[in-house]
């Protein structure tokens, strides 16, 4: 919300500069956004009056003016608006005069006539983004004043970013009243007469919605002229409030809002049949609203219909078919208190946020209905002419708000704040907001003003003494807490650890959206059921990622893109996907590599990163846990058929995967490389062995080596178990050590060369102990795996 | 001396002199002083002479030999000493060239951010908790005090999935989530990802917040005060002005925004403050009466704070980051700068 400070400080004007008004209106929590000046700079324009006006001789388009300014005589001034006329006031720069962006006056000649001066538009002047000819100034406008002072143009216009709860500030008396308690000071509300009723004339109102609507006040205005000029003053006020001026029937509605917080709504009377009726929408009911939109309405929407249709939506936006304008000769006024739970969320589930229902739904003064009709009778009068009936009002007491009293504990604002108060302090503080108080041996009873729709409970009124108390002003205490010892599970292996690996090893965090494209997401991941935003940002960002992949891919993208042949990325973050109907939200951890191994660095050859690189890394992790894993040649959509692993625990419990992307993802993708990726389930990672110490053994370790030919078919992994699964206490380890391929095996075969390493605990190893050894494991791989030895 | 003794002398020292590196010293060594060296069989000799003469002979032969020696460690210093030399020279590396190897990379600096901010809390007891992202209306906003018609709906532009299911549009769910599940006293902040949908230039529809809460007896406005002052200038290492604006959240009251001294300027005013001197940092309160009574924890019993606060503010702040976009595009350029 954006108010003129001039028309704050019309009702109350504490000495304080502006700088120091915001600064108290945002420490009391009503944020300033920004102070603007109502205003561009100019200077050298006060008000002028054509008196004689000529065709210019050599210019059909100019006439010669004669201005008077104030002074003795007139000036002969060259303009070439449209409207200039004889008898207008219009804003005339001076010799020497200095327009908004600098632009200066000066003595000049036009088409051969002397012109000393310039007539001005609003645009001109700053006042509008958009005009069509001169500013026309009211006819008693004081010829020869400033124009500055005339329209009160030294003027700041202050936004507000108001917090929903603080609606009695939605206006510029409620931000009057807060300022009158900051700086202690008394305001009162504008004098408001009642208008004299002239005529009979009445439209019938029925509230059937008596909970939405527990007031409703409406009056027919007759004779009106709705071509009549609002006057300036209240344009500016209008201007400086962000509203353009739409003739003075809306007008007069909307400065009374901005005024005093109350929307009104005024109907064409003439449009309307028969009598009002405040009441609950029928299903498929259609109206169209004055911004052009039609809607469907139902029952839980409020309308407010004559006989034959619905008119409005209630509290929200009048409707099309009952609008005024410039050929209005009679309105019905409406000014209703609307209850905030029958408003709230309407307007946004028609897609609408208007001013009125801004209000309504955080609340409007239950008591301020009378008033503010009949202060826009007598405006509409004022400005538009026009003579008013009698004010036709429906209450229904019994679901009017009502201020509960409510009790402060005394006790309760030393526990919550930290301060103790005397009993002057606190009842100074809720007189100053209006609240009714009443000291009580322990405390106080305090009723809350009509306009105070968030002081329900105690809580809101230990909230209002620390803001007016000052919250600064408040104690802070040092960390006296209570401490307790925090369980550290040894057993549990922290992600901020692998991720450290991760980056040690040269991978670089990364963190992508967690939704994704659609499209990316099915070619990735093609048989997992994607979980859809209903209201995605775009189709880009719409569906939840099934894998980390899909952004890692992305940033990849992005960064090749960038001229970076080398990635290595990493991210940690949940994936979601669906199990028999459930969400899951599993925590995982992926990476990417692509380009070379290592850095190009002197004295290697650069060579391109391969899969057991990546695998490397992912071992390196799962050392990090104590745990072995395995893995397993497999199939996964995304990754190459022959250079993909899946990682699974001793039990066979899936951990993840690792592999190359596809060749045809990887063409498709938009990569010129190949791309290895791995993502691993965190929650099978994160558990790390507590170590159980083993004594050492006192004899020497041996290490035979056999180099072994098999078929192409035979996995590293299937060479190892086979000889592992022979219990042999004193085989330590066996590591493959070399494959060989080529001169000297035949073709479909390969060579694989073994280390077994051999140590018992309670003796040293004969040769013969550690011959019978290596010939049960020889034993065993020539059966079950059809081995031979290599000559 | 006799002929031979003097001919054997003269012969090794003329070896030793045509020595040229420690093999050939060696073999000298062995052809003169070995088992059968020359020497050697020369003192072996000394046993077919009478006791008078084997001494003095014996003398003289030792004499010749530990003249030979000491010509040969000589010969063997200086020929180790011009191996070392050549050594050293054929060893000579430029060391200004770099080393190799596998380069280190680095975190994400919303996660350097989030660490940070963990470690100071985590020294005060603040255990971490997480929550999950996909989220039910209930935890999101109903046991915050935020029921559907609620106005303060409109300030979070909520992701769904369906009536009932959103993208949490904070971590304050977390909170409810620890208070359903555990008994005061609790300190804990719940870091993680959020989501509102919304995207410009100051606006990316995921971000990261971290909240924070404390329950216990006796807790009041001003421990709140004390956490908020001292975690901030424990994180920007400064003892900056902190100020506390009073305002409005439906599940914390009294609820204050909390600004900082502007670390860009120093509270001069810039255009990161809008010059105002001032940057708001988080929003912060006492735990609102619902929403305790959401979680069956009795509010005359128990009192608490919360807080919640963006980090790729904080981290925007701390590193002096101009565009929040930056944060995930994932561009190794700016990636790489925090390593």
């Amino acid at each position: 919300m954006q108010i003129s400070e001039a028309w704050l400080r019309s009702y109350v004007n504490p000495a304080i500069s502006t700088e120091e008004l915001v600064e108290q209106l945002t420490m009391a929590g009503l944020e300033v956004d920004s102070v603007e000046p109502a205003a561009a700079e100019f200077s050298g324009v006060v008000v002028g009056e054509v008196v004689s006006m000529q065709q210019h001789p050599d210019a059909d388009r100019l006439r010669v003016c004669q201005v008077a300014v104030g002074e003795a005589e007139p000036l002969q001034i060259v303009c070439g608006a449209s409207n200039v006329r004889i008898g207008l006031k219009i804003p005339a720069a001076l010799i020497g005069a200095e327009l908004p962006g600098g632009f200066k006056i000066k003595k000049s000649k036009l088409r051969g006539e002397e012109s000393f001066g310039m007539l001005c538009s609003e645009k001109e002047l700053g006042l509008a983004a958009d005009t069509n000819g001169l500013m026309e100034l009211a006819a008693d406008a004081p010829v020869g004043v400033d124009i500055r002072d005339y329209l009160s143009l030294d003027d700041m216009i202050i936004e507000l970013d108001l917090t929903p709860n603080r609606a009695d500030c939605l206006c510029v008396e409620g931000l009057a009243r807060e300022v009158a308690v900051l700086n202690r000071m008394n305001w009162s509300t504008t004098r408001v007469e009642n208008t004299e009723v002239i005529h009979q004339d009445t439209l019938t109102v029925a509230v059937e919605a008596t909970d939405a609507c527990p007031r409703y006040l409406g009056r027919l205005i007759n004779g009106v002229n709705a071509r009549a000029q609002t006057p300036l003053w209240m344009q500016e006020r209008l201007r400086r409030s962000g509203l353009r001026s739409l003739g003075p029937l809306v007008d007069v509605t909307n400065y009374v809002l901005i005024a005093s917080g109350q929307p009104l709504h005024a109907f064409d009377a003439e449009k309307l049949t028969g009598g009002i009726t405040v009441r609950w929408a029928k299903a498929d009911e259609d109206l169209t609203l004055l911004n052009g939109q039609t809607i469907k309405l139902d029952n839980q929407a409020l309308v407010i219909a004559d006989d034959k249709q619905a008119l409005a939506l209630a509290g929200i936006m009048g409707g099309n078919n009952s609008a005024v304008s410039d050929e209005t000769r009679a309105v019905f006024l409406e000014c209703a208190f609307f209850a905030p739970q029958s408003i709230a969320g309407e307007a946004r589930r028609f897609g609408l946020h208007t001013d009125s229902s801004h209000r309504f739904e955080r609340g409007v003064d239950a008591t301020l209905q009378t008033r503010a009709i009949e202060r826009a009778t007598q405006l509409i009068i004022d400005i538009a002419g026009g003579s008013a009936g009698a004010i036709t009002e429906v209450t229904t007491e019994s679901t009017l708000p009502k201020r509960q009293t409510i009790f402060l504990r005394r006790q309760r604002i030393e526990k919550m704040l930290g301060i103790s108060l005397t009993d002057k302090q606190v009842t100074d503080i809720f007189k100053h907001l209006d609240m009714a108080v009443e000291t009580q041996i322990d405390g106080w009873s305090i009723t809350p003003p009509g306009f105070r729709f968030d002081i329900a409970i105690e809580a809101d009124l230990i909230e209002e003494i620390a803001r007016i108390y000052g919250y600064n002003n408040l104690p802070d205490s040092s960390l006296l807490m209570r401490s307790q010892i925090i369980p550290v599970a040894e057993a549990a292996l922290e992600i901020d650890r692998v991720k450290d690996l991760l980056v040690d090893r040269g991978y670089q965090e990364a963190i992508t959206y967690s939704f994704v494209d659609e499209d990316i997401q099915n070619t990735i991941a093609p048989e997992m059921e994607v979980i859809c935003l209903k209201n995605p940002i775009s189709s880009e960002l719409s569906v939840m990622r099934t894998t980390l992949w899909c952004g890692l891919l992305k940033a990849a993208l992005y960064n090749t893109n960038r001229q970076q042949n080398r990635i290595r990325l990493f991210e940690a973050g949940l994936r979601f996907i669906k199990k028999d109907g459930q969400i899951q939200q599993q925590k995982m951890l992926a990476g990417l590599v692509l380009g070379s191994a290592y850095d190009e660095q002197w004295g290697v050859n650069t060579r391109k990163v391969d899969f057991f690189d990546i695998k490397a890394d992912v071992q390196a992790l799962f050392s990090l846990t104590g745990y072995e894993v395995q893995f397993l040649p497999a199939r996964q959509s995304a990754l190459h058929p022959g250079q993909t692993a899946e990682i699974l625990t001793l039990n066979g419990e899936r951990i993840g995967w690792l592999g190359m992307l596809h060749p045809n993802l990887e063409k498709q993708l938009g990569f010129d490389t190949q791309v290895f990726l791995f993502e691993l389930d965190q929650n099978l990672i994160l558990d790390k062995r507590i170590p159980i110490f083993k004594p050492l053994s006192k004899y020497p370790s041996v290490r035979r080596d056999l180099a072994l030919i098999v078929k192409e078919d035979i996995s590293a992994i299937d060479i190892v178990n086979c000889i592992k699964g022979n219990a042999e206490p004193a085989l330590q380890d066996v590591k493959v050590f070399d494959i060989y391929r080529g001169k000297g095996v035949e073709e479909g075969s390969k060579s694989v060369a073994l280390s077994l390493i051999m140590q018992d605990e309670a003796q040293t190893l004969t040769d013969s102990d550690i011959d019978a050894i290596v010939d049960r494991a020889l034993d065993i791989l020539i059966n079950k795996i059809h081995a031979k030895l290599r000559d | 001396m006799s002929a031979t003794l003097e001919e054997i002398l003269a012969q090794a020292l003329q070896e030793l002199a045509a020595v040229n590196d420690l093999n050939q010293l060696d073999q000298v060594r062995v052809h003169y002083l070995g088992k059968k060296g020359l020497f050697t069989l020369q003192m072996k000799e000394l046993g077919r002479l009478d006791p008078e003469q084997r001494r003095s002979v014996g003398q003289i032969i030792n004499q010749a030999k530990d003249q030979f020696q000491q010509q040969l460690e000589a010969c063997k210093k200086q020929l180790e000493n011009s191996a070392l030399a050549a050594r050293l020279a054929s060893e000579r590396i430029d060391v200004t060239l770099p080393g190799r190897g596998q380069s280190i990379a680095g975190l994400h600096p919303v996660t350097t951010t989030l660490r940070r901010i963990s470690r100071i809390f985590a020294s005060i007891g603040f255990k971490v908790v997480e929550g999950p992202e996909i989220e039910d209306d209930y935890h999101n906003f109903e046991a915050l005090n935020i029921p559907s018609s609620h106005p303060a709906r409109a300030m979070h532009d909520t992701f769904y999935f369906d009536a009932h299911t959103v993208l949490r549009t904070h971590t304050s769910p977390v909170q409810i989530r620890v208070m359903e599940s555990e008994k005061p006293p609790l300190k804990v902040i719940a870091p993680g990802r959020v989501y509102r949908c919304d995207s410009d230039i100051t606006h990316t529809p995921m971000f990261h917040q971290v909240e924070g809460f404390l329950v216990d007896t006796d807790v009041s406005f001003a421990d709140l005060k004390g956490v908020v002052y001292e975690f901030l200038r424990a994180f920007f290492e400064k003892k900056i002005q902190v100020r506390f604006r009073p305002s409005y959240f439906p599940f914390t009251e009294p609820s204050a925004e909390v600004d900082i001294e502007c670390v860009m300027c120093n509270g001069e005013g810039c255009r990161v403050c809008s010059h105002t001197g001032w940057l708001e940092v988080m929003g912060c309160g006492m735990i609102h009466p619902e929403v305790f009574k959401a979680v069956n924890i009795d509010s005359e019993q128990y009192s608490g704070f919360a807080f919640g606060m963006g980090v790729e503010r904080l981290a925007m702040l701390r590193y002096g980051i101009n565009d929040l976009r930056l944060f995930f595009e994932n561009d190794l350029k700016f990636l790489e700068q925090f390593n």
